[in-house]
This record gives C-alpha cells, sequence and structure tokens, in this order.
C-alpha cells in the first residue's frame, strides 16, 4: 500500500496534498499497489470527506486531541503508531515546511530511508529510482532507497499537478484509525501563527515582475532594476538573498518563504535559480533570464534568455522599450 | 550554555560541476569549497548566544581531511574548539549516515544546544538536523528566525519560519536542536586577531562509527533536462535587447 499524509493547518487543506497524490497515483501505476491517504489532527473528518474525492481505495483519519496544534513530537508518535498499524511500501508527503519539521524524525525512529524534494519517479532498470535536484539544481540525482520498507518520499511543490489527480466515480471510503499519543510526552509549546509585515505589495496580482538576485551585486544597483520595471509598468521583487540583506523589504521576496507569483511576464536578473526561488515564480507565463553564467538553472525554465553582463543588457532594454 | 554548531563544507557557488567517470558523484578534485551558507548564520547565531549568556561554541564537522578549511574558517570567526568526524566516504555521505556520525561524537559532551543550517547546498537533505535530534533524544525547531533563552537557560523560545510570509512562536525546554534560516542574523567576518588565534584552538578528531550503511543510492547523477526549450538571444547588449523586446511584443505579447 502508498500511504499519503495529507496535511491540514489553520483549518484548510493544504493544496499541496494533492499534488502527492498525483504523485501516489503515478508510483501506483509503475510499481502496482492500492493508496490510501491519511490525515491527521483533532478533527479532521472534513478534510478526509474533500480528499475521498480522490481516486483512492480509501481515506484514513487519524485524531487524536493533542494533535490540536502542529508539533513534531505530537505529529511523529500519531503517525509511527499510523504506519505500524498500515505497513506501508511506500509513505509520501508534500516537501513543506511542516514536513520539513517530522518527516526525517519520524523516519529517523523508524530507521527507514527519507528521499526529499522528489520531482520525478522513474523505472531505473529493477528499480524505481525519484528524481531530486542537488547541488542548488545545478546538478540532478535518480536515487534509489536502500533498506526495508517503508521508503518515505516528500515531493517538490508543483512536482505535480493539482488539476492532473485522477478523481474517483464515488467518493472513497473513510475509515477512522486510533492512534494513541501521549500529550505529556510532547515538548514543544507553539503558539499562534502570525504574519509579521503587513502585506502591502501583493505580488501574486502583478502582471509582470522585474526579479533581482545576488547578480545584482550591491543595493546601489536596485535602481537600475527599478528603472527597467517602471519603464515595463512591472512591480519590483527579489530573491531571498537580497531581502535577507536588507536591499528589498520582506514582503517583495518571491520563493518558498516569500511569495507565489504567477505574472504574465517574469523577468530574473542575476537570479540563479535555486529552487527556493523558483517554486515561487515558476507558475509565470513568460520568463526571462538574464545572468552571466549560461549553466545558471533559472534558463531550465526561461522561455527566453540573455547571457551576458546585467549591467549592460537592462539599460540596453530600457532604451529599446522606450522605442515603439 | 555550551553550543554545538554543525557545519558543512559544500561548492562554493561558482563551481560549475563536473561529473566523476560513473557519473554517481562530482569531481570532488576540480571542486572549491567554502562553508554551507544556513550554517554560517547558525555560527553567527551561537556566537551571540554565547556573548549574551556566557558559555562556549564547539563547530562540529562531518567530512572528509579537507573539511579543516571550514572548521578553522569557523574558530577564526570566533567559535572555541572543534570537533571534526573525519572521514573520506562523509564526502558523499546521505543525511542518516552523517547525522549518525555526528551524533556518535557529541553525544557525550551533552550540548545543552545544538544549532545546524536549514539544509545543505550541496545535497540539500533538510534533515541532518531534525535526525541528529531524534538520535540524541532531543526536541528540535526547524527553520528558525529567532532564539530566545528562557529561564535562567533552562528553556527556549524561537521563531519558526512559515510558509508565505508567516512565522511562529514555539516554545521548548534545553538541551534542544535548532535549524536555522538564512538571513536570521548579520553574519561577522574573520579579523586577523581572529585568524591567528584560531591556530592555537583544538580541533579534536574523531572517526566514523562501525557499520554505518546509507539509505539512499545516486543511481545516475546529470545535468537537468530542460523543461522549457529557452530562445536564448544572442549578439551585442544592443541587439540582444532590441530582439528581446520584439519578442517580449510581438510572441509573448507581455508588453506593450
Amino acid at each position: 500500500m502508498i500511504l499519503v499524509i495529507a496535511e491540514q493547518s489553520g483549518g484548510k487543506l493544504n493544496r499541496t496534498s494533492w499534488e502527492t497524490i498525483v504523485g501516489a497515483q503515478q508510483l501506483a501505476g509503475m510499481i502496482g499497489g492500492e493508496i490510501a491517504v491519511l490525515v491527521a489532527g483533532a478533527n479532521v473528518s472534513a478534510f478526509a470527506a474533500e480528499l475521498a474525492a480522490a481516486q483512492v481505495k480509501e481515506v484514513l483519519t487519524a485524531e487524536n486531541p493533542a494533535l490540536e496544534s502542529y508539533t513534531p513530537d505530537g505529529f511523529t508518535a500519531a503517525l509511527q503508531d499510523a504506519i505500524g498499524q498500515l505497513s506501508p511500501s511506500h509513505v509520501l508527503l508534500p516537501h513543506t515546511y511542516q514536513t520539513r519539521d517530522f518527516a526525517p524524525k519520524l523516519a529517523a525512529r523508524l530507521d527507514r530511508a527519507l528521499l526529499t524534494d522528489v520531482t520525478g519517479i522513474k523505472q531505473a532498470g529493477s528499480e524505481t529510482a525519484f528524481t531530486r535536484p542537488m547541488f542548488q539544481g545545478k546538478l540532478t540525482a535518480d536515487v534509489v532507497a536502500q533498506g526495508p520498507a517503508p521508503h518515505f518520499v516528500t515531493f517538490q511543490i508543483g512536482a505535480y499537478r493539482v488539476d492532473q489527480v485522477a478523481k474517483g466515480a464515488a467518493p472513497a471510503p473513510v475509515r477512522a484509525l486510533s492512534v494513541s499519543v501521549d500529550a505529556s510526552t510532547i515538548r514543544e509549546k507553539p503558539e499562534a501563527p502570525f504574519q509579521q509585515a503587513k502585506q502591502a505589495v501583493d505580488l501574486s496580482q502583478a502582471e509582470r515582475i522585474v526579479s533581482v538576485g545576488r547578480g545584482i551585486k550591491e543595493q546601489s544597483n536596485i535602481a537600475i532594476a527599478q528603472k527597467l520595471a517602471d519603464a515595463l509598468h512591472a512591480e519590483i521583487a527579489a530573491s531571498r538573498p537580497i531581502c535577507d540583506a536588507g536591499w528589498l523589504p520582506m514582503e517583495r521576496q518571491v520563493g518558498s518563504s516569500g511569495q507565489t507569483v504567477a505574472p504574465k511576464l517574469y523577468l530574473a536578473l542575476g537570479i540563479s535559480g535555486a529552487i527556493q526561488h523558483l517554486v515561487g515564480m515558476k507558475g509565470s507565463s513568460t520568463v526571462v533570464a538574464i545572468n552571466k553564467d549560461p549553466d545558471a538553472p533559472i534558463f531550465e525554465i526561461a522561455d527566453y534568455g540573455i547571457v551576458g553582463d546585467l549591467f549592460e543588457i537592462v539599460p540596453a532594454i530600457i532604451e529599446a522599450v522606450k522605442q515603439p | 550554555m555550551k553550543i554545538a554548531v554543525c557545519i558543512k563544507q559544500v561548492p562554493t557557488r561558482e563551481w560549475q560541476p563536473r561529473l566523476n567517470d560513473d557519473k554517481t558523484w562530482i569531481r570532488d578534485q576540480d571542486a572549491s569549497f567554502e562553508m554551507n551558507e544556513p550554517d554560517a548564520y547558525a555560527l553567527e547565531e551561537a556566537l551571540r548566544l554565547k556573548e549574551k549568556h556566557g558559555g562556549e561554541v564547539v563547530v562540529c564537522s562531518a567530512g572528509p581531511a579537507r573539511v579543516a578549511q571550514v572548521i578553522r574558517e569557523a574558530l577564526a570567526r570566533g567559535a572555541d574548539r572543534a570537533i571534526h568526524v573525519e572521514d573520506d566516504g562523509l564526502a558523499s555521505a546521505d543525511a542518516f549516515v552523517t547525522s549518525a556520525a555526528l551524533a556518535a561524537a557529541m553525544q557525550e559532551e551533552k550540548f545543552d544546544l545544538t544549532l545546524t543550517g536549514l539544509q545543505s547546498d550541496d545535497q540539500g537533505f533538510a534533515q541532518v538536523g531534525v535526525i541528529l535530534a531524534e538520535k540524541l533524544g532531543l526536541p528540535h525547531a526547524t527553520i528558525i528566525m529567532e532564539v530566545e533563552v528562557t529561564e535562567a537557560s533552562k528553556g527556549l523560545r524561537v521563531k519558526r519560519e512559515l510558509e508565505g510570509g508567516w512565522f511562529q512562536w514555539v516554545g521548548m525546554p534545553l538541551p534542544a536542536v535548532l535549524t536555522i534560516q538564512s538571513g536570521i542574523n548579520q553574519l561577522r567576518y574573520a579579523t586577523l586577531k581572529g585568524i591567528m588565534a584560531a591556530k592555537k584552538k583544538e580541533i579534536k578528531k574523531a572517526s566514523v562509527p562501525a557499520g554505518l550503511t546509507g539509505k539512499q543510492k545516486i543511481a545516475s547523477l546529470y545535468v537537468p533536462e530542460k523543461g522549457k526549450k529557452t530562445q536564448l538571444i544572442a549578439g551585442t547588449p544592443a541587439e540582444a535587447a532590441r530582439e528581446l523586446v520584439r519578442k517580449l511584443r510581438e510572441e509573448a505579447r507581455v508588453i506593450a
């Protein structure tokens, strides 16, 4: 059995759970086996009903009052119990921040393999290989899990498309698993999540974005990118290191820890294209990359690319835009 | 507080990948290396906590002999001493092997707080800190942007980064393990005085426990296949810019 761990938080089912179901459906097509989707929490029946639309054998709930708020100790205990009852061949999860917080602990406790940030599945001889980026996306690896089942796999956000999920003719049955969690063993005391900065800029609605990365070199050079943004009637944004350095406010950060954007035009200046950045912008319709490094991963998802010095190219683009 | 910082040495950002003959790993001898960036922020956070609460900062690194370079750098920035788990096989080890090697070397030190970067820029597992916590039987929190020590050094209150601009404070008792996010602080650089002082600081060598085997095998390593067909625009800056603007207007129709 292939077990998908769906994610819920803040009263919502995380939509990346559907992407993971698509991955599970692909894996089941390759190696056979049935799919079960498990959702854990204090009160998850509504999420289970939603997930039952997927073409899977069953949806399982793992409810326990100790799972009201997410904690790594609580979720690890609950999922360890559930996995013990189900004996799956694979446990698949979305590669979210929450998964990253508990999945290594769960896999270590069970002494099983954990392959993270996976973007695809392929057959490698008689083995099933999982594809994942390495070296900041400069290389890709086909990785085979070693040792006994279950093998844990987390899928990169966006690796599968939600609209590709196979739906069942009728809702899948929902079954309640009983999981024991000793609340006194939970050492973490989480407080309520909050948003730090007022999101004055909603980049998700922007039609055009000019985004800057490390290649901009100095804070004073941001002005060059701003001029281009003005010429294109675009919003300015940045990759994480630029916001970490305080060169642009955090609210203009695009990527897994910042905003997710999908403009008509995304023009990346001096952005190498680390995975954490790509997941925030790969839904853009047209991507332009300007970078001095022809091997920069950003070119793998760009529609148009110019290899060269952005300090020469950007002023030339501003000039060209002025011409009708 | 007795603070450990786990540091990995990774290829530099400018490094152009070259593969070994059987295409399962990089040509290590061609690469240039540096301190993994999130680990540098973890080191900085450890130094700041020591300055505030006293104690010592111990650098722990698992890797081949070349790792001594980043250990020296960490000592020059202000760490007090180091533990180097040295083995050639650690260069390409998976997260289970790396964390088991670190756990064995760190166990009896009984650190109050262990910091790691949230993930490495080479294999990028994002697992070592969390597995280390489990192996040492300690609570943990990941992707941390602020660390407060509470109750006369008995507990922690840390700010976890969630996705999409959200955060959350989490409390936990010490000892504990935290994985640190880049940007949590502003990095310091080594001074000449620090570099000189580092030469006299202790680097204790440790070996990898016997019988460790990895839980994942790289069947093949390659340059990524392009998902989209990128139109590369050549020419002088002025020519390339004119052609790009024409394409954005006429083909993509995304600018006026």
